[in-house]
Parts: C-alpha cells; structure tokens; sequence
C-alpha cells in the first residue's frame, strides 16, 4: 500500500518518525533499503518505495533483508536494513558478524522497539543489542531528529566503517511532525575491491577483524565524548538528567528548567562527558524507558545516579512517570482497558476458527491478525510465541499430547519462515493437519504484498509463488485448497484430514476484507423465529449485536454477509436475503 | 507568537471512526500557521476495532509528544466507552466537545462526514484561521466530496460553545 504523499508546500510536511526517517535516509543518497512487514516500522519502506532512486524491496523475512542490505553496501551503495524489534531477532546471525566485517558505503540498521507492546509479542529493547553486536547506537528523540540523525548515522558508518544503529520507538515512529524537506544528494558508489580477510568470516580472518573491531570501539567511544549528539544543557543545577530518546521529551515537558545530557549516541558510552555533567549538578537522575541500559553504562564509569525503580522496566514511559522516577518511586497502576481488537466483519479467519472450535482440536497459532482469534468467545487459538511458532509448535504438541492438535498460520508467516518447519514435519515424519490461512496479504501491517501475492513493494508483477507446490515440494502427502466462505465443506475437509494418518496441508483461501469490500445484501434477522441461544454471538461478529430486550441486531453497514451466522443458527433466525 | 501556550486536543474513538483523520487536519491547519504541532498515535489495530488516540499538541514550540495526564484543553470522543476511559485526561475547566456527537449525527447525512462537522465545532473554539482549516480539509481529502465537507464543517462552525 503506497502512501499518500499530500505536501503542505514544497519545503515542508508533515511526516511521522518513520517517514522522516526515510526522507532523511533518501535526502542522504541512499540507494538500496529491504524490510519485512512489521508494527511500528512498516512506513519506512512503504515511503522509500515511493522514490525512483532507491531500489526497495519486501524481503521474504528480515534475515534476507539484513543481508540483502548489508552486502548492496559492503558491494558498494548506501544501504538501509528497518525491522521492528522482534524482527532483528530473526536476522541476528548476519548482524552478529557484520560488525567483524565492517562495511564499505555507509549501511544503517534501524529498529523500532515497541515498549508497551502495542503491537508485539513482548518488549525487548534493542539497545541491549547493540552493546551485544558492538554497534555503534543512535538514539533520536522526535521525528526531525529521526531524520537529521540518519545523515550523522551514513558518516559515521562510513567513517568508522561499521555498521550504524538508528533505534526508534512506538512513540518517534508513529509521532508525526513539522518536517523541512531537503534535496537529494547522490553520495555517490564505493568501488567493491577483492578482500578476503575483510569479507571471508571463517576463524582466522574473523579473529584479525576482532581485534580491529575492539579497537574500532576505543575509537568510537573517543568519537562519543565530542559528537554533537550528546549534548550538555546546562540551567538549574539542583537535579541534572541524563536521558536519551523519547524520554528526553518527556523530562523537557515536565522539567523545563532542569539540566540535562541529552544523549543521542549512546552506544560506546561516552563516560567522560557523563562524568563532567555529574560534577556540575547537585543530584543526578537518569530517565529511560525499559532497560536499565544508561544506567549500567554510568555505573561500569562509577558515576552514581538516582535509578529508576524496577517497575519502570516494563511497560510504556509518559510524561506524568518523570516526577515518580525523580523520588525514585514506584510506577503508578497502569489501567489497560483499551478495546480490545476484533477480527473484521466477513473475515475468512473467523470461519476457519470456527469450525475448529466446533471440533475441539488444540490449536498451535502464530503472528498475523488471526492471533486475534485467541480471544474470548472464540478461544480458537492456544499458543503464539513468534513467526513460524504455528507449525513448529505444532510439532511438538502433535508429538508429545494425545488430543488433536492443527497447526494454523497465515501466508505471509508461511512464506518469511514456516516452510523449514513444514520440511521438518515430513523429514521427521510427524503426521497430522497444518492450515495455512491464505487472505493474499500480510493483513496485519496494513496489507503489503509478499512472493505469494505475486506483486513487489512497487507494486509491479513478479513471478508469484505457488503455496500449494511449496506445500507438495516440502513433502506434505496432501495439499488441499478451500474457500472459507464453503463452509461446510470446510468442516468436512478438516474432519477428513484429522482422521488420516498422513500429513496434510489446507490452504484455507480467501482475500482479506481490508482489500477488497464486497458489495452484498446483509443477513436478515428474524426475530420470531429466535430462540436467544446466542450460538450466533459466540463467533464474535462485530456486525452482530445483543440488544437488552435479548433480541439481535445486524450492523448492516459492517455485515459482510459471510453468513458465518447463519451457518450456527439452527432455528434459522439469521437468514439469506 | 512567543506568548502562545501549547493547545493540547485529545481525539479519541475506535478504529474506522474517522478519528485519526480529523486529529490529521486539525495538525495540517495549526502547521499552516507556522506552528510546531507534534500529533501521536498508536495504529494497527485501528481497522479492527480496537482503541484509537490521537494526540495533538501544537505551540510555539512541543516536546512531548504524548498530552500529560489532565492536561487536554480539548477531548473529541467518537465513542462512548471510550469518553468513559479517557475523561480524565481533561483538565479542569477543559472543554469536553464529545457533547456536540449527537448534533453532528443529525447534520451529517452520512456517519463518513461526523469528524468533519466536530471539527467544525472545535475550530470555533480555536484561534486557527477558517482559511487554513479548508485548505487543511482539501488537503487530506479528495476534490470530489470538497463542497459538502465544506458544507458540513460550515454547520459545525456555528454551534456555540
């Protein structure tokens, strides 16, 4: 989905984080940028896509991405690697040793952590891994830092020649601000020279590159005290901050008149600057969100500070925190009662979980909208923990539980990484039902193509991939194709295929809602014929609602007439019109 | 200018409400001003009916991009629940606008058009020219239902606070 660029005039928009960072990174001459779908830092590519200049792609998974981006700079073009938090997970193997390697055009890595977890499965903070890579780490505190921090990040990266860490979160990436727009700067190719022992990490090259690794370290954090990043504000000396990112701001907002070392490059750490700012101020506090990553830093240099409480490691920092962390007191109790996401009126996913639910199965899910059908009434769902999960815990329930187990996950999580767990069932000969829930887009992120949709982030055709041949290839012993919308013949298919001692695959096809809004009578109501068994309510449809004389109504403008309802209602009160 | 205290709007209501749409506009228009607006939200779980925010603050110059606790000047709510959830964070003596929802049913033909005409009555409570809330409106939504989104905004402009 390509986004909609509406200038206020030709110098200026209004851009979030993301965008911001990706205008930067495109004003910087960047030429090559690879991603994988992922909440918060989907935008950055979406925007890049949009410029002529730079070659952007969906990556199959962020490991791909990484590589594909590292090696476009290390054969010479800026390049740019964006994930979200958990997605540098999955490329930790390239980004552990592209430290050793070092780069040759500038190459950035971006991610963006989701404390709070608005969108996440948990909510580790990635500053941890740069300490753990040895990667140099920036850390803006707004959009418009987000995007004059990219162009610090390409010369120190290719100053240094190393990999750079640009680390957002929720709130830079999805805070939108006034952003002045500048012109492209083509930075022009590096020539790629034969180099084993720079490029070939086997143990002996990659023991001499540890050792300029280490001292390229020496000279970053020599870098760190001077860059102008790391800024000493210097006012009211009764309390000094030593913050970074987001939190910054929030400190600003609530202590407008207190000093502050506003820190923007935070991995080396630049102790001596710490240690002059904590001699010119009375009490020293430091303020940030998660981990306790500045606050180690100060005390490996010996420098005391007032520590957050141990609360304020979880969960998401907001202005009104900054007063209990200056008394080193406790986070208040958050309310979370928010509403609670739903699966869309008409999604085929409802259709698939309710049919398992009728049939009792134990079922192993994974990441996509369809873990939203874990939620009560549906229930359908019993474990998620990551991409690919479904079908590898599939594996282990279906070998080690006497119930019956279906894996589910969709086509998008298939593709970035259930087909190895796919050849790991037939290879280790595991029996039994994988379904792939086919909606043709990875609907969670805001629809982006993917190798099955057969489209590109440019939205030009490309070779589509075939999941039913993948299926056949990986060594299920059956493939099936049903639409949802069939719905006993959905039923039907599943309970077959539980029966067989064989493994089977059902892709269960049918387009996401969010794509494509068929026009169709909504279903009909009546009352009459109702006998209040709300068997219709238990598929938690947000077109169908329960009215307190116990009657139903239908949401004619959400019903997308699935007839899911009308399949459960047996005194047929819900009807075809 | 320089005198100018940041405005802090609280818009909230769920996803497919139009509400990250009117916090947009009203953020286009406070820039066509020359000020700093900092507007924050958390989307996708927004299309499927979760919770929607949007936070917007604009002045001379903002830091945080967040609204801190009881200091909205303004709350927009699109949704009941959800005026229930997050009155708390007006201040005292803060205007509450989720009163005019039911009004903006009866003037908009169409529930596409409500945030339109809440954003009408929010901008007679504001400083921003009409010129730049109708360029702000053009600017995000497309030519071909301009006439009544000026239409509707018009009617919400003359309800008194």
């Amino acid at each position: 989905m390509l986004i909609m660029r509406t200038s206020l005039d030709a110098k200026s928009d209004f851009l979030s984080g993301n965008e911001a960072l990706a205008q930067g990174a495109y004003e910087e001459g960047l030429e090559v940028a690879a991603s994988y779908p992922g909440t918060p830092a989907t935008e950055i590519l979406e925007y890049l896509s949009g410029f002529a200049q730079i070659d952007s792609q969906w990556s199959v998974n962020e490991k791909i991405a990484f590589e594909v981006a590292l090696s476009s700079a290390i054969a010479g073009k800026r390049s740019l690697y964006a994930s979200k938090h958990v997605g540098l997970n999955v490329a930790m193997d390239p980004l552990m040793t592209s430290s050793y390697t070092g780069i040759n055009a500038g190459f950035i890595v971006v991610t963006c952590d989701d404390p709070g977890l608005h969108s996440s499965q948990n909510e580790q903070d990635n500053r941890l891994i740069a300490r753990m890579a040895k990667i140099p780490l920036l850390e803006p505190a707004s959009p418009s830092e987000a995007k004059a921090f990219v162009k610090e990040a390409f010369e120190i990266s290719e100053c240094f020649d190393t990999p750079v860490i640009l680390r957002l979160t929720t709130r830079i990436s999805h805070t939108k601000e006034n952003i002045i727009l500048g012109r492209r700067k083509e930075s022009g190719r590096k020539d790629f020279k034969i180099n084993a022992a720079k490029y070939v990490m086997v143990p002996a090259n990659a023991y001499k590159r540890h050792i300029e690794l280490e001292k390229r370290l020496t000279r970053l954090k020599a870098y760190a005290q001077s860059c102008p990043l790391n800024r000493i504000e210097l006012k009211n000396k009764k309390i000094g901050f030593i913050t970074s990112g987001v939190s910054y701001l929030y400190v600003k907002e609530m202590y407008p008149d207190a000093s502050c070392l506003k820190l923007g490059f935070t991995f080396p750490f630049p102790d001596g600057k710490a240690r002059r700012f904590a001699k010119s101020v009375k009490e020293l506090v430091v303020v940030e969100e998660l981990e306790p990553f500045l606050e180690e830093q100060l005390a490996i240099a010996g420098i005391k500070c007032r520590s957050k409480h141990p609360s304020f490691r979880i969960g998401e920092l907001k202005p009104e925190y900054i007063p209990y962390i200056v008394k080193g007191k406790k986070k208040p109790e958050e309310e979370r009662n928010a509403r609670r996401p739903v699966l869309c009126p008409g999604c085929p996913h409802r259709l698939v979980f309710a049919t398992l639910k009728k049939l009792k199965v134990v079922v192993t899910g994974d990441i996509g909208c369809y873990t939203l059908g874990a939620a009560p009434p549906l229930s359908s769902l019993h474990t998620c923990l990551c991409m690919g999960s479904g079908i590898t815990f599939f594996e282990g329930f279906r070998r080690t539980i006497k119930e019956k187990v279906v894996g589910v996950i969709g086509d998008s999580t298939f593709v970035h990484s259930g087909i190895p767990g796919l050849i790991n069932l037939s290879y280790n000969q595991t029996k039994g039902l994988v379904i792939i829930l086919d909606n043709a887009t990875t609907a969670m992120t805001g629809a982006q193509p993917h190798p099955a949709t057969g489209v590109t982030i440019k939205q030009e055709v490309t070779k589509k991939l075939i999941l039913e041949d993948v299926c056949v290839a990986c060594g299920a012993d059956h493939v099936d194709v049903v639409d949802p919308y069939n719905i006993k013949g959905l039923e039907e298919l599943i309970k077959k295929r539980l029966g067989e001692d064989a493994l089977s695959v059902v892709i269960a096809r049918h387009p996401c809602k969010l794509l494509k809004r068929e026009k169709s009578a909504p279903t009909l109501y009546l009352e009459e014929k109702c006998k209040k068994c709300y068997l219709c309510m238990a598929i938690d449809c947000p077109a169908l609602r329960k009215n307190d004389d116990g009657s139903i109504s239908i949401d004619a403008e959400l019903c997308a007439a699935c007839r899911l309802c009308v399949s459960v209602c047996n005194p047929k009160a819900l009807q075809r019109k | 200018m320089n005198e100018f205290k940041t405005i802090n709007i609280l818009f909230c209501g769920t996803g497919g409400q139009g509400v990250l749409k009117a916090a947009e506009i009203c953020a286009r228009a406070a820039m066509l001003e020359g000020f700093h607006v900092k507007k924050s939200e958390v989307h996708g779980m927004s299309q499927r009916g979760g919770s929607v925010e949007s936070h917007l603050r604009f002045g001379r110059r903002v830091f945080s991009p967040l609204i801190p606790y009881g200091k909205a000047d303004y709350l927009i709510s699109f949704h009941e629940e959800e005026h229930r959830r997050l009155k708390k964070m007006l201040k005292p003596g803060g205007s509450d606008l989720t009163g005019y929802l039911e009004k903006a049913c009866r003037a908009a033909k169409d529930k596409r058009y409500l945030n339109i005409f809440l954003l009408g009555v929010l901008s007679s409570c504001l400083s921003l020219k009409e010129k730049s809330w109708l360029k702000a409106i053009d600017n995000v939504f497309p030519a071909k239902i301009s006439y009544e989104n000026r239409r509707v905004f018009a009617q919400g402009r003359k309800e008194k606070l």
